[in-house]
């Protein structure tokens, strides 16, 4: 769903027991060093370059001049951004929710044991996953056409009219369902595996009580994997509020409801590359960076305090 | 207080606009290339050999490449062509604010080079003896690759426009091809009564092609003089378009599938969209994608805005040009020159491609060739003579490639709300206007 | 579908091996459990939608994938078309354009053995620094990591564009191996993974022993990290064979274009002046595309169920 990493796990709040008092030292710097070379590369750089270049205004004539806080301020009065903004607010609302929800039913289905052929199921649900996201949306794309796509097939072979998946009406649900397809099994795959390392005491101790199957789930299963609920609720607001590369690879197909500023990483793309604007697309990133962490904070802070 | 921070900051500035290159000045002790390179000095370089990098998605350019190579057995043409469109210009430009990688020769569409020359960008090819192709080229393209007397690249093909229509259409609902707008609206009006799968065409909404039909209804929205802009679609012209075009949108006669798509393909292929307006490249284009439907097709004069009104616009066309920062510009000239002017020209002319050049336009090997694709029709004639007649004195933006980038933005709330095509245009024109002032440019509304 | 892991054991056994060795405060779960309830029809009927939701995409491009470039138009999506195309496509996917197809393919193989092997082994490196020493600066790392990973990265790819320009890596497969040498969530798995698996009794004891740092990591951790070095490498594997939008903007060459730009490439062909029209090879080559990573998943899944159990079990 993002463009550069694959979605990134929560922050460690719940830090793993300290290490001994003794052995502080900097050999722990021999191990991670690497990592911290490349990431300073690779992530820090450009960012700083980036926090650098929002400081500035180009213009195709006249060059460079640096404007302090100038681009900030137009930012947050900008429409466009928070029209954008908007649109992945309520994708996050309605797409993730069923997301998680579909994932979480099913991990609870296969953990439950009532299924045949549970292997079955859980490598096919997990297959979109493997699919990149170009080939994903390639493939949806072709789909969704009503003249000559499946959407095409199935009115013309049951005379049904169904409406244009690409109409502006429906589009944004159009990629949600792109997005819940190529990471339901993802999620589920993170909550089935969660289930399955619940200590075993915690059922006999409630089948003891007599307590019901849905009992189980609720009082048991549900707070025993909460910290998995988190990292995947995390996990897919980073991925909403950086939604781009299904609207991009989508948008021939539907230029009138896809606009160039569709979400705020497309915004940001387009101003970088087709209004060679690369000031402004810095700030703009940095404005949603922030705004990305605070929303992922809160919803940990919540996520860990409730029932904590 | 700003203006303190920003004197301690200049020199950081400048850095900035060096590191950034959105001004290209990078090369432009190159670019601006006064003296003179003569024949011998290009000849000299070819003899010495050396690779030249050429950035074009053109596929006839494979073969003139081989040919060139041929030739001048010590070059070697490395030609770059998975990028077309937005890619290839984003890969330029990031390749100029880099101030490496550039290429020898980049393949600019017609309205984009503007935007190249104006930033200093492109060498200006004059001081190679490409001034004195004037005549060799018919006039849209040259006055496209132009600027007084500077020539910023050479063209490569035009696409002056031509009405393609599918006859077995016409001919099963004994529909006649228009020759007006206005007749084009009933056309339109009755294909769709007589079937209602077919479409007169499609149109999603096109910065291209609606350009193109404001050029030939006389609308002139861009002015250009330097960095002074002025842009108004207020005019006659846009009025007359909006008129047909407005009906067309809101009886639903255009067919809700946007070009070069799958869909596309398949709608010029099964009959359901009756009719392209578009560039005289377009048959290369019908072979290889709508194979299916080869006989079906063929093609007229684009209809006119008012009877017996013979102007004609261009559409798409493209120029190779030699940007500022080229390392090899000799070489990158000879072959710029060899593939646009030269022999290159009736290689790339066999393969398909529509020429710039007046020789082969009216060359009666060129008029006389049969399209097997169009019932052997010779369809050259109807190209030639809309190459003959397109209207003058039209100009794209300075930046017209970001304008064309927020054209579904703003107009293409036509094609799909209640707005009026008109209210679109005013909307585009006032994000155009908004865009160039923030660029620098003067603009005049 | 056949995996090797029988819905009568649930627990395989290197799932069983991993869990043995987590976490000291979980009890370890049994692999059987008393009264296993009865399969339920429904349940597996319902779920059996969702399977039908995420096979049914695969299985449209696989049928198309048999199509010719005129057999897509003439044909209902749904269903086969008269001429079964689909060895000729392959033929014709492999050989397009002097069998540009296969110089992506390998390009992709190389930047997945470089890029996600790379990024696994400084995974692996930096989650048992973060699970099993105490050093400088330790507390502050992740945190940026993750504000970091939150600043969208289109925005970023022109200011490290020019970056790698000066360091002229562009256009060279530099550009996109070391971006994808770092990956936050496998540094995130590992440092789980390591804290839960690695006794530091057992560290102790080596150094008690007198092996070095690089010897005790080595002989002691790496084995026991082993089910989650096995996850984090096909997380980063799909990462690194997925990647599009860097290499978009850092290669201009086509023959260092991984897979996905290729196939991106192919499709764009169509919208160009003269372009031919390929969307027979554009399905194709989707086809081909996924193919190995499935087959990945297929044959390491019991590998990496293990290794994600024990990531995800930490709060």
């Amino acid at each position: 769903m993002t463009t550069l990493q694959p979605p990134v796990a929560a922050e460690p709040r719940p830090a793993p027991p300290p290490a001994r008092r003794d052995r502080r030292s900097w050999t722990g710097w021999g191990f991670i060093g690497p990592f911290v070379a490349v990431f300073a590369l690779v992530f820090l750089a450009p960012i700083v370059y980036s926090i650098y270049l929002s400081l500035f205004r180009d213009q195709l004539i006249g060059g460079t001049t640096f404007v302090g806080f100038d681009n900030y301020e137009q930012a947050l009065q900008d429409d466009r951004f928070w029209a954008a903004l908007g649109r992945v607010a309520l994708f996050l609302c309605i797409q993730v929710p069923i997301m998680l929800g579909i994932a979480l039913l099913v991990a609870l289905a296969l953990d439950s044991g009532r299924l045949y052929g549970k292997s079955f199921f859980r490598i096919t649900i997990f297959l979109p996953y493997a699919v990149p996201a170009v080939v994903a949306t390639l493939m949806w794309g072709f789909m969704y056409g009503t003249k000559y796509g499946l959407v095409g097939d199935f009115n013309s072979a049951f005379g049904w009219s169904l409406p244009d998946p690409l109409s502006p009406d429906l589009v944004l649900a159009s990629i949600g369902n792109i997005v819940t397809w190529e990471f339901v099994g993802y999620n589920m795959l993170i909550f089935y595996s969660a289930l399955r390392v619940i200590p075993h005491s915690l059922y006999e101790a409630a089948e003891i009580d007599g307590a019901g199957q849905w009992r189980v789930v609720t009082a048991i299963k549900l707070p025993a994997i909460r910290g998995a609920l988190v990292i995947a609720t995390i996990f897919s607001i980073i991925g909403s509020f950086q939604l781009f590369n299904e609207p991009n690879i989508l948008r021939p197909l539907a230029r009138n409801a896809i606009t160039t500023d569709y979400t705020p990483n497309f915004y940001t793309y387009s101003l970088s590359f087709s209004g060679q604007q690369h000031n402004y697309s810095a700030t703009v990133a940095i404005i949603m960076g922030l705004i990305t962490m605070v929303v992922a904070y809160l919803v940990q802070l919540r996520g860990m305090r409730k029932g904590a | 207080m700003r203006r303190r921070t920003s004197r301690l900051l200049g020199g950081i500035a400048l850095v900035t606009s060096v590191a950034l290159g959105a001004t290209a000045c990078g090369g432009s002790d190159d670019g601006s290339g006064t003296e003179a390179v003569s024949a011998e000095d290009i000849q000299a370089a070819l003899d010495k050999g050396g690779t030249v990098t050429v950035w074009s998605w053109e596929p006839t350019l494979k073969t003139v490449a081989a040919d060139f190579q041929k030739k001048h057995p010590k070059v070697k043409i490395n030609l770059v062509s998975e990028r077309s469109g937005d890619k290839h210009y984003t890969a330029l430009s990031n390749a100029v604010s880099a101030g490496k990688g550039v290429p020898d020769v980049a393949q600019l569409e017609y309205f984009s080079v503007g935007q190249y020359s104006l930033t200093k960008g492109l060498t200006d090819l004059s001081a190679y003896g490409a001034d004195k192709l004037a005549s060799t080229y018919t006039p849209g393209p040259w006055n496209a690759v132009t600027e007084g007397d500077q020539v910023y690249g050479l063209p490569m093909d035009s696409g002056p426009m031509a009405l393609f229509y599918n006859k077995k259409i016409f001919d099963k609902y004994d529909v006649a091809v228009p020759t007006t707008w206005d007749e084009y609206l009933d056309a339109a009006r009755k294909l769709h009564k007589a079937d209602p799968k077919v479409y007169i065409a499609n149109d999603t909404g096109d910065a291209g092609l609606t350009t193109s039909l404001l050029w030939q209804a006389g609308s002139r929205p861009y002015k250009v003089d330097g960095t002074n802009v002025k842009i108004d679609f207020d005019d006659a012209g846009a009025k007359k378009y909006e008129a047909v075009w407005q009906k067309l949108i809101d009886e639903k006669l255009l067919a809700p599938v946007t070009g070069w798509t799958d869909d596309w393909y398949k709608g010029l292929g099964d009959g359901s969209i009756a009719t392209l307006a578009t560039g005289a490249w377009m048959p290369a284009n019908f072979e290889s994608g709508v194979p299916n439907a080869s006989g079906d097709w063929r093609a007229a004069a684009l209809p006119a805005w008012t009877e017996g009104d013979k102007a004609s616009a261009e559409n798409g066309g493209s120029a190779l040009t030699v940007p500022a920062l080229a390392k090899n510009k000799e070489l990158a000239y000879a072959f710029v020159e060899y593939a646009n002017s030269g022999d290159g020209v009736a290689t790339r002319v066999s393969e398909g491609a529509f020429p710039a050049t007046n020789a082969e336009l009216k060359s009666t090997e060129f008029l006389n060739k049969e399209f097997p694709y169009f019932g052997g029709q010779k369809a050259n004639e109807i190209f030639a003579a809309s190459a003959a007649d397109v209207a003058d004195n039209w100009s794209y933006l300075p930046f017209q490639a970001y304008a064309n980038s927020i054209f579904n933005d703003t107009v293409g709330k036509a094609y799909i709300s209640g707005t009026k095509l008109s209210d679109g245009l005013k909307s585009w024109q006032d994000a155009s206007v908004k865009y160039g002032e923030e660029q620098g440019f003067t603009v005049e509304k | 579908m056949s995996t090797p892991v029988t819905t009568s054991v649930p627990a395989a056994p290197a799932e069983d091996s991993g869990r043995a060795k987590s976490a000291p405060r979980l009890r370890r779960a049994k692999a059987h459990r008393p009264g296993r309830p009865k399969r339920s029809k429904l349940l597996t009927a319902l779920t059996s939608l969702v399977v039908l939701y995420t096979v049914a995409p695969l299985i449209w491009l696989a049928v198309n994938a048999t199509k010719t470039q005129s057999g897509l138009g003439d044909s209902n999506g749904l269903w086969f078309a008269d001429d079964f195309a689909l060895w000729d496509n392959i033929h014709d996917t492999f050989t397009y354009h002097d069998g540009v197809f296969t110089r992506w393919l390998l390009n992709t193989l190389l930047y997945v053995v470089l890029g996600a092997g790379g990024a696994t082994l400084l995974a692996v490196l930096g989650g048992y620094a973060l699970a099993k020493f105490d050093f400088p600066g330790k507390r502050g790392i992740f945190a940026t990591v993750i504000g970091a990973v939150a600043v969208p990265g289109t925005a970023l790819a022109v200011p490290t564009f020019l970056m790698f320009s000066k360091m002229g890596l562009t256009d060279t497969p530099w550009a996109v191996v070391i971006p994808s040498l770092v990956s936050p969530f496998g540094l995130y798995l590992m440092w789980v993974f390591a804290t839960e698996a690695i006794p530091t009794e057992l560290l102790e004891a080596a150094r008690m022993d007198g092996a070095s740092e690089a010897r005790t990591f080595f002989q002691v951790a790496l084995p026991l990290l082993a089910p989650g070095i096995v996850t984090v490498l096909l997380f980063t594997t799909v990462a690194t064979w997925n990647n599009y939008f860097l290499p978009l903007i850092m290669l201009k060459d086509p023959e260092w274009y991984p897979l996905t730009l290729g196939l991106s490439a192919w499709n764009s062909q169509a919208e160009t002046v003269g372009g031919e029209v390929i969307f027979n090879l554009v399905i194709t080559g989707s086809l081909i595309t996924i193919l190995p990573l499935i087959a990945a998943f297929l044959f390491l899944q019991k590998y990496w169920q293990s290794g994600l159990a024990a990531g995800s079990v930490k709060e």
